[in-house]
């Protein structure tokens, strides 16, 4: 399924030193055999963002490509998602993608997935070298992000263990803005490190909404959010249901008449209540290609790194500003652990209840379990397990440490993934030179 | 009740961003692509889906075997086939509303031979083409009022460059809107409705619903009456100002009074013409004749506005923020502002009308809804003018080239000594890294096109011959800087020159994305007239993902 000089523009990429490369890179004909052949890689969103990045990374060279996909294909999407047409409506956004791929760039493998990421288990993502990442909700990147952060391990010196590390690239937009980004777990902030990079959502008083509407969306989520509850409260309201958008509409039209408020349309109705982002071809282009690029960089090193984030801005003129964020050395979800300093003496039934009502995770967990280094100190789950388990519970957690400062794997139903938790000892030194005066007496 | 077609649940997600009217425009706009390799081709999908009128591709070449490795819309059956034909079928499945177009004619002999043909486009948009190509088109385009879009991607590095002579922007849209309250002053009717409040009243109901700009127009007025008739000035002031209002708040749940706090600094430093602004009424286009565009005689208009009626303002745009108040409260505030600004459109009205009789147009000529529109606008209407290519080729891109080198300070002091450029000198990752580099890589893309003028062929191309013609590209691209540096001792790093040579040219898929991402963007901004167009030369860096713009032009 080749013919000569079809990759010559990657090639010269590939095959050719250079001095702005990434770290260990050897020009060779085997990286793109590799990246056509080995290589697996994995497209979370078949949307805006999933479709260019489908393109991109195939015409980039990489040969197997997975993509997943909860979503079917709705008209609204065809101002973009340039692998849809009108006939395509309602089929699977990610069979559809993979199909059209598949068909115009020969030789490249695109497997879809039609179903939501929380289906897959970690098997699934553990298969991939990278993951790429065309997502729309805050909620979705942060479960990716947990998952992949907790098939990360640090070396005993503290440096993250790369042979479990799998880099993500993602990308966002709306309207003529939008971001990319490397994220490298364990070296490069992850989604949990920098939350505050995402804006917070709009949300109104409920007050406002029930007795002083001021704006037609006001008028709009009263029935969205109040009215549909007390009239409908047979029918659970389906923002995708022609019928229920009709009502909230025309509801909604009704009380702005009644409150003097002027502009309730049916297109505004539907972007209050669906929280609709308005997005264009030319901008998820953009976006995508440049996560592709940091993809090709990262699966062949023939470029160094975008260092890390970059921030686009296309309303006035261009503007982009790319920076190096920081690693939160605190973070929940990637780093080491979250440090914990305890007394020598303290059991491991003290330090679970220490866990509990420590602020930083009170509402992370809610019954714990913990592992050392593949051993289970306590498990709340199966009933063999906690029963095996249980005595632990009033031995010194020094001591099943192996008496040494250390890292603890803290599981729990509220968590996506594992939440580390880094213990240190109070005394500890005292003890170990106890230890070396009794070794030379 | 509206009626929603498919075409309008097709357009939902970009309708919401440049709405009916920028949809108009794009609908009625004809474009011209030449040359469809992956950033053309890029590009021209963007718009094509986005609904844009008509496309005609001009591109004379064959599809080989490399078109399959970087550009999505060719393939394997379409091998020894017109490109252009082929990029065009494809482009025409994405968007059945789309007048699609091919013609089977190289770019350089239409230029040369029949450049009338360009006259019948809105805009034509240039990819990878040579310098000596673009001067020619460029001059042609000017002559018949088309506007220019260059696009370029070579290797891991691109550029997007406009050019027009004039481009007004009446919706510029800010990313922070400016309201514009005019509490200090309110008008008879403003005052009046300020007049029925008694911020002392007992009902506490009443109290925590009076809008913060009610609360405000009255601490200017009771400030006043203390204080010789004059606004709080220093911080002293300010601090106490925001205490008196504090003081009249009766808990923590009167948003009201904490809005009003929070927006105190609206009475002091209220919206003033901003200098882009009095520029453009500054202009000498502004004194308008038969020939003035619509655009100019509006901001004649505004001028005589401003000066009579306006009383040195602006027309007030008519709208205002959410604030905490009842509903009846607010609906009657946002009328009165939404009154006065309809009878400054009123009076803006009047004076188009008569400016346009005294030019001899027809005084009917500007609907009175662009007039509305012009007035809502009028604080951040922008006037672009590009120069030509040739001066930028000529000379007047040395001085920014300079600044963002870091060679003025280095020519000031005289010292001659031998400043780097285009190295990894500067700390990467700052600011002063990526300026250096990607004004480099403009020096270096000129320099390509010389050394192609000199030796039929573009450098690196042939793995044998790179090294050779990195020596080459050196001495031909410090000959350039010398002269658009006025001389300066600058010595150009090898490691971005052995770079462009890496490239040999190539055309990466990804960058193409990107470069002709960005190029659709601009399209959009210049055929919408909406929002801002990059005013200069963008240099794109896919190495480190950062972008510089060489200034060309300060906004009027
Ligand atoms: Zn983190």
């Amino acid at each position: 399924m080749e013919v000569p000089g079809r990759w010559q523009d990657i090639d010269y990429l590939l095959l050719r030193e250079g001095a702005m490369v990434g770290p260990g890179f050897e020009p060779c004909p085997e990286l793109r055999e590799a990246l056509h052949n080995d290589l697996r890689i994995l497209v979370i969103g078949a949307g805006g963002l999933g479709c260019e990045l489908l393109k991109d990374l195939a015409l980039s060279g990489f040969g197997n490509i997975d993509v997943i996909d909860m979503d079917t294909i709705d008209v609204s999407n065809l101002n973009r998602q340039f692998l849809f047409r009108m006939n395509d409506i309602g089929k699977s956004k990610a069979v559809v993608a993979a199909e059209k791929v598949m068909q115009r760039v020969k030789g490249v493998k695109v497997v879809p997935h039609y179903g939501r990421i929380e289906e897959k288990d970690d098997e699934f993502y553990r298969q991939f070298q990278i993951i790429a990442l065309g997502l729309d909700s805050l909620e979705a990147r942060s479960y990716i992000n947990s998952v992949v952060c907790s098939f990360l391990e640090y070396n005993a010196d503290g440096s993250p263990d790369i042979t479990t590390i799998i880099p993500m690239v993602d990308g966002g937009t709306e309207g003529f803005k939008g971001h990319a980004r490397v994220i490298i777990p364990g070296v490069t902030p992850c989604f949990y490190c920098t939350l505050g990079l995402f804006p917070p959502q709009v949300t109104y008083p409920l007050c406002t909404l029930a007795e002083t509407p001021r704006s037609p969306a006001h008028c709009i989520e009263y029935v969205h959010l109040i009215q549909w509850g007390q009239e409908r409260s047979g029918d659970s309201f389906d923002a995708d249901n022609p019928e229920h958008m009709k009502w909230i509409f025309d509801e909604a039209f009704k009380r702005a008449q009644q409150f003097n408020i002027p502009g309730v349309t049916y297109s505004l109705t539907q972007g209050v209540v669906k929280n609709i982002i308005p997005a264009i071809a030319s901008t998820n282009a953009i976006i995508s290609a440049a996560c592709a690029l940091e993809a090709l960089k990262i699966a062949t090193m023939c470029c160094r790194s975008m260092d890390n984030y970059m921030m686009y801005m296309g309303t006035q003129g261009v503007y982009t500003h790319t920076l190096s964020h920081e690693k939160d050395a605190g973070c929940l979800v990637c780093s080491p652990g979250v440090p914990f300093e305890v007394d020598i003496s303290i059991s491991l039934q003290k330090f679970m209840e220490l866990l509990m009502d420590d602020p930083r995770l009170k509402d992370k967990l809610s019954k714990p379990s913990i592992s050392y280094q593949k051993r289970n100190l306590y498990m709340q789950a199966p009933p063999v397990l906690e029963e095996m388990t249980r005595p632990n519970l009033n031995a010194h957690l020094f001591e099943l440490m192996d008496k040494s400062s250390g890292k603890l794997n803290v599981n729990d139903k509220k968590l996506t993934g594992v939440l580390r938790v880094s213990v240190s000892f109070r005394g500890q030194g005292d003890v170990v030179v106890d230890m070396d005066t009794a070794g030379g007496g | 009740m509206e009626v929603r077609n498919n075409n309008n649940n097709k357009y939902d997600r970009q309708l919401r961003i440049w709405g009916d009217q920028g949809q108009l425009a794009l609908e009625q706009a004809n474009t011209c692509l030449l040359n469809c390799g992956p950033t053309g081709s890029e590009a021209l999908k963007n718009l094509v889906l986005g609904g844009i009128g008509s496309c005609t591709i001009v591109d004379d070449s064959k599809v080989e075997a490399r078109d399959l490795g970087n550009n999505f819309f060719v393939d394997w059956e379409s091998i020894g086939l017109s490109k252009a034909k082929t990029v065009c079928n494809f482009l025409q499945e994405l968007n059945d509303t789309v007048k699609a177009k091919f013609l089977e004619e190289s770019p350089e002999t239409i230029i040369n031979v029949n450049p009338d043909f360009f006259s019948q486009f809105t805009l034509v948009i240039a990819t990878q083409m040579k310098e000596q190509s673009l001067l020619m088109l460029d001059a042609i385009c000017r002559k018949q009022g088309v506007m220019l879009l260059i696009a370029r991607s070579f290797g891991l590095t691109g550029l997007i460059r406009i050019s027009l002579k004039e481009h007004c922007v009446i919706e510029s849209k800010p990313d922070n809107v400016i309201h514009d309250l005019r509490l200090q002053k309110p008008w008879a009717e403003l005052k009046r409705f300020s007049d029925e409040f008694d911020t002392e009243i007992d009902d506490s109901v009443i109290h925590k619903h009076i809008p913060f700009a009610i609360l405000l127009i009255k601490a200017c007025e009771d400030w006043r009456k203390t204080h010789g008739d004059s606004l709080p000035s220093t911080s002293k002031e300010k601090a106490e100002f925001k205490n008196l209002l504090s003081s009249k708040r009766r808990g923590v749940d009167e948003d009201n009074y904490k809005e009003a706090i929070l927006s105190a600094y609206r009475v002091w430093s209220s919206p003033t013409i901003s200098s882009e602004l009095q520029k453009i009424l500054n202009d000498s286009a502004a004194e308008v004749n038969m020939n003035s565009p619509d655009f100019w005689v509006m901001v004649a208009a505004l001028k005589e506005f401003i000066a009579n009626e306006g009383e040195g303002d602006l027309p007030l745009d008519g709208t205002i923020p959410d604030m905490t108040s009842t509903t009846e409260y607010y609906v009657t505030l946002q009328k009165i502002y939404q009154e006065k600004a309809e009878s400054h459109v009123s009076s803006m009205e009047a004076r188009v009308r008569e400016i346009l009789k005294r030019i001899g147009k027809d005084p009917q000529s500007i609907s009175k809804s662009a007039i509305k529109l012009f007035c809502k606008n009028s604080r951040n209407v922008r006037v672009y003018r590009y120069p030509s290519l040739e001066d930028e080729y000529n000379s007047c891109i040395g001085g920014e080239l300079q600044r963002l080198l870091g060679l003025e300070e280095n020519r000031e002091s005289g010292n001659g000594a031998q400043v780097m450029v285009g190295g990894e000198a500067a700390e990467k990752g700052s600011p002063s890294h990526a300026m250096d580099i990607n004004a480099t890589f403009y020096l270096l893309l000129r320099g390509v096109d010389h050394f192609a003028a000199a030796y039929n062929r573009y450098p690196g191309i042939f793995a044998d011959e790179q090294e050779d013609d990195a020596m080459k590209l050196k001495s031909i691209a410090t000959t350039l800087l010398s002269k658009m540096s006025g001389g300066s001792r600058a010595v150009l790093s090898d490691d971005l020159i052995n770079e462009i040579c890496r490239y040999g040219a190539s055309e990466i898929h990804t960058v193409a994305s990107v470069i002709g991402g960005i190029a659709s963007q601009e399209a959009i901004k210049l055929l919408t007239r909406q929002f801002t167009p990059i005013p200069g030369v963008l240099m794109y860096n896919g190495i480190d993902s950062t972008t510089t713009i060489l200034q060309l032009t300060t906004c009027i």
